[in-house]
């Protein structure tokens, strides 16, 4: 059995915060990631989903790097990456990439196409010129580009295709995980299925793990193997994509499906079970965090947090209901 | 009106406009584009300073032989054609001093701005995006430095070195080096959120390779703006600085000096020695703030739609 | 029932350069709506859903003309009309929400000032009736405490909070007919499902017509009875929703629909090749032969025109012609 390529063991991530200009009180912590456990498998697509202040954005940066984990650890290959150092630091920046999901602002504007995409090879290896291009090429017809593009600008081209160019750069180094930060959220809808079935294909030719955030239920859904449920900073249901579609446990999982639009007007069903709003990530409530908008709560949600528990097989709940 | 561009390039990928003011025809928009007035001011001073040589029909340094000091204009009573502007206190040929003076002008006025430019995006560039104490300490400096009154400082610089065309210019962009780094340490600050920024980051760049590629091409428009409005800020300053005669030494024209020289004799009445230099002065500068001002509009793309 | 709105052949050019060069927003759009319907306007970006809008409210750009066709609104024509006249339509008879919420209410001011404003001028209520209406403003779009509420500003609300006040700063004029503009694009999906619902109760109780207009089907399939498919600034196929969803008879609705991924669902997605087209530079005869799987010769030479295939059931493409043949045919036989 192969081992988890990347794996968030109990990570947290708390910012301080603090008021006063001469004095700075601290006031507390919001606590943006806390103890979240994910893997992500060699090949497979990890569907993140949570709506805004789940903590996703952050739990991607905290994979990329751009901010250290409070606690717990994040380990790439079994290796915790808050310990690398130069050659292996390098390597990791190489074998993992990020795609944001603004087209219009991830590229470069004053550099050329072939550029971009060439720029983690500069960086990572020391390919010639010739070799540079080859694999340039190479990658743009990956992602469905010709090679000729390489020498334009990005302005020349629409959001559908400056997202496949982020994508032909991410894959340059043979990358082995990509984490793809609502990539097709910006994208008119006819582009979308174009550059997802791009993605899937990309996935099964080249065996890149992807790590695919986003806020659309169905989106996620259909590109994911496994999907994991984000609320106020903690993991509240992980499962398999197509069981968590028929059978979510987690109430909230349950209100997120409930709220998802339908895809046929004869799909117009039951009421919205969820009311309020997402608490801040300041003060989160005591127990579950859950537990205020819960149409399930109990006396026992209040006082003692849930522990993810396998209520299914290979489908793990928060929940004091389980 | 049909579009060019895609004729003119073979590539399969279609032009998709994202806003739809997008430009027709490359070259005959480009002309319908260009600020005419300042080019039309700019470019006959420019050529004038580049070929002064063979254009000027004096040395600007020796006096006319056989002319008369002071000599007015050719179509006054006094004046002959062999001193089409007249002549100085030393019986020098103003024409030719205009045009070699515009060179002096337009050299220091240049190269001061590059001088100002460079030091100040250097600046500006790093306080910005390396932040913390660099941050700090540069910020200090500059509010430091913009504390001086410019041309107080100029002159002291100037008395310290000893006037020379290079040392003009070397002080002068000394003194106006500020505003750049101010405005580009902007820039940098939110170009450095941007996501093309990150992702060369995250790809594992060196801060040198971020700056050079990705932070550096992308404030250059604003450098270009704010060196056209520099431009015009330095002439009047290396004019004053002539003026108060810590400028360009003499004999050597420029039209600081000249004003200088022909000030007593505005009085009785010998206006040329004073109105021309001027005129060129205020010619030049308004030129150069008529170019920043269009290449504002034409290379920020917010400002462009106002 | 007389139409509360009827668009025919409505024609929005932008022109730029002097004239030199027009790009066609709108060309040939008609639609009707009746009181208390709800029309779902669907297509990409630069299919000209916006500029319709825009058209009928008489927001217009300074660049952008209505040149052909009429609007016509509770029986009167609204192109013809001068702006002081539009501005005592707007927001009293016809209302507008935008996508973002934050650029629609004003930070200085109090919610209270910005909900009774179109009440103040345009039913010219005041005092103690006016903080009634907008309390009850404020219920309707279900915000808790309005009495509390209104009294805060922008900046202490939420997001979906937001949208709901600028949903109830729409309803304050009592109009006829709301036109909504991508309302939920910047929203969370639980909060998007709350604010539909609101927009749902909004219209049940008090009759207005509602024009949604949006890019995701899954809101068209929600709230709205009928739908218009647009793509480079025609409608390509207009009806009911329910038979829209069922049997999509234009290459484009069926594209659309056949790209969303549905839930519970690996099957793949259909992508249309290609993208949406330059405005400026339209392919010839149907807009859509580029992208279209069905491609005949007659569509690349010639625009197709409206063909009904139902009642209120109208697609234009060349294809209808042969499946209402096939139908015909086989229905003789």
């Amino acid at each position: 059995m192969s081992a988890p390529l990347l794996e968030l063991q109990s990570v947290q991530k708390y910012f301080p915060v603090s008021t006063g200009t001469l004095l700075r009180r601290k006031l507390g912590w919001v606590k943006a990631v806390d103890g979240v456990d994910f893997a992500v498998w060699p090949g497979e697509t990890l569907g993140l989903i949570g709506e805004s202040g789940c903590g996703k954005t952050t739990t991607s940066k905290l994979i990329l790097l751009q901010e250290t984990p409070t606690g717990g650890a994040i380990r790439f290959g079994g290796e915790d990456i808050s310990k690398l150092q130069n050659q292996e630091l390098m390597r990791y920046r190489r074998e993992v990439q990020v795609v944001f999901q603004d087209p219009y602002s991830s590229l470069s504007p004053r550099m050329r196409v072939g550029d971009i995409v060439a720029e983690p090879l500069e960086i990572h290896t020391n390919l010639s010129r010739e070799a540079l291009h080859e694999r340039v090429a190479e990658v743009l017809e990956l992602v469905g580009l010709q090679p000729e593009v390489a020498r334009l600008f990005p302005h020349e081209f629409s959001g559908g295709q400056r997202q496949r160019i982020a994508i032909a750069r991410a894959l340059a180094t043979h990358t082995r995980l990509i984490v793809l930060d609502e990539p097709v959220s910006a994208l008119d809808v006819s582009i979308r299925a174009q550059i997802m079935n791009q993605l899937e294909h990309l996935q099964q030719t080249l065996g890149v793990s992807y790590l695919f955030i986003g806020h659309d239920l169905a989106t996620v859904a259909h590109i994911s193997h496994r999907i994991a449920v984000m609320y106020l900073g903690q993991i509240v249901e992980l499962a398999d994509s197509l069981e968590l579609c028929t059978k979510p446990l987690h109430p909230y999982t349950q209100a997120l499906f409930t709220a998802a639009l339908p895809s046929h007007p004869d799909q117009r069903h039951e009421k919205v079970t969820i009311s309020g709003e997402v608490p801040s990530a300041l003060d989160p409530p005591s127990g579950c965090r859950f537990h205020p908008r819960c149409p399930h709560a109990m006396p026992q949600c209040a006082r003692d947090p849930p522990v993810s528990k396998e209520a299914a097989p290979q489908h793990a709940v928060a929940c004091h209901l389980y | 009106m049909v579009s060019t561009i895609e004729e003119t390039r073979a590539s399969p990928v279609p032009l998709v406009t994202r806003e739809l003011a997008n430009v027709p025809g490359r070259w005959t928009s480009l002309a319908r584009q260009l600020p005419v007035l300042p080019l039309a001011i700019l470019i006959p001073f420019i050529l004038l300073a580049l070929f002064a040589d063979w254009i000027a029909p004096y040395d600007p340094t020796e006096p006319i032989p056989g002319a008369k000091i002071f000599e007015p204009p050719f179509w006054m009573q006094g004046g002959s054609a062999h001193a089409l502007l007249g002549t100085d206190f030393q019986a020098r040929d103003l024409l030719s001093r205009l045009i070699f003076g515009a060179r002096v002008s337009l050299i220091v006025g240049v190269t001061g701005t590059i001088v100002a430019g460079s030091i100040g995006t250097a600046l500006g560039i790093l306080s910005g995006y390396l932040g913390g104490w660099v941050d700090q300490v540069i910020m200090r400096v500059t509010d430091a430095w913009l504390a001086l009154p410019a041309l107080v400082f100029a002159i002291f610089l100037a008395t310290m070195v000893g006037p020379s065309m290079w040392n003009i210019v070397l002080i002068l962009g000394l003194v106006y080096w500020t505003r750049y780094a101010r405005v580009i340490r902007g820039e940098v600050l939110s170009l450095r959120e941007r996501e093309f920024v990150k992702l060369a980051e995250i790809a594992g760049g060196s801060r040198a390779r971020v700056i050079f590629r990705h932070i550096l091409p992308n404030v250059l428009n604003s450098t270009m703006v704010l060196a056209s409005l520099t431009i015009g800020v330095v002439i009047i300053a290396e004019a004053s600085l002539s003026f108060l005669g810590v400028g360009v030494p003499p004999p050597e024209p420029a039209w600081g000096s000249m004003l200088a020289d022909g000030r007593s004799m505005l009085m009785v009445g010998d206006w040329w020695l004073t109105v021309f230099p001027g005129l060129g002065i205020l010619l030049v500068v308004l030129a150069t703030q008529l170019l920043g001002d269009w290449l504002r509009v034409r290379l920020d793309p917010q400002l462009r739609n106002m | 029932m007389a139409a509360l709105l009827r668009v025919s052949h409505l024609q929005t050019y932008y022109s730029s350069f002097g004239g030199a060069r027009v790009v066609k927003a709108v060309d040939g759009v008609s639609f009707t709506l009746g009181e208390g319907e709800t029309i779902g306007l669907v297509g990409e970006s630069g299919c000209g859903k916006t500029t319709t809008c825009l058209s009928i409210v008489g927001l217009l750009p300074s660049a952008a003309r209505v040149v052909g066709g009429s609007i016509a609104f509770a029986g009167e024509e609204i192109t013809t009309k001068r702006p002081r006249e539009m501005r005592r339509i707007r927001g009293r008879q016809i209302a507008m929400i935008l996508q973002d919420p934050m650029a629609s209410l004003n930070p200085l001011f109090s919610i209270y000032t910005q909900v009774a404003e179109p009440a103040y001028y345009h039913q010219a209520i005041r005092g103690r009736p006016l903080r009634q209406r907008v309390q009850e403003l404020l219920r309707s779009v279900r915000i808790p405490s309005p009495a509390v509420r209104m009294r805060e500003y922008p900046h202490q609300m939420s997001g979906g909070m937001r949208q709901r006040v600028v949903g109830a700063i729409a309803m304050a004029g009592g109009p006829k007919l709301i036109i909504a503009d991508e309302p939920t694009t910047n929203l969370d999906v639980t909060i998007q499902a709350q604010y539909l619902e609101v927009l749902k109760d909004i219209q049940q109780e008090s009759g207005v017509a509602l024009i949604f207009v949006t890019h995701n089907l899954g809101i068209v399939a929600k709230m709205c009875d009928k739908m218009a498919v647009m793509y480079a600034g025609k409608i390509v196929e207009q009806g009911s929703v329910r038979d829209l969803f069922r049997s999509p008879r234009h290459p484009y609705t069926r594209a659309l629909l056949g790209s969303m991924p549905k839930l519970g669902s690996k099957d793949p997605l259909y992508a249309i090749p290609g993208h949406p087209p330059n405005l400026a530079q339209l392919p010839s005869g149907c807009a859509f032969h580029p992208r279209c799987p069905h491609t005949m010769p007659q569509c690349v030479s010639q625009e197709p025109e409206d063909r009904y295939i139902g009642a209120n059931w109208t697609a234009k493409c060349w294809l209808t012609d042969q499946q209402a043949q096939e139908e015909y045919v086989s229905a003789i036989a």
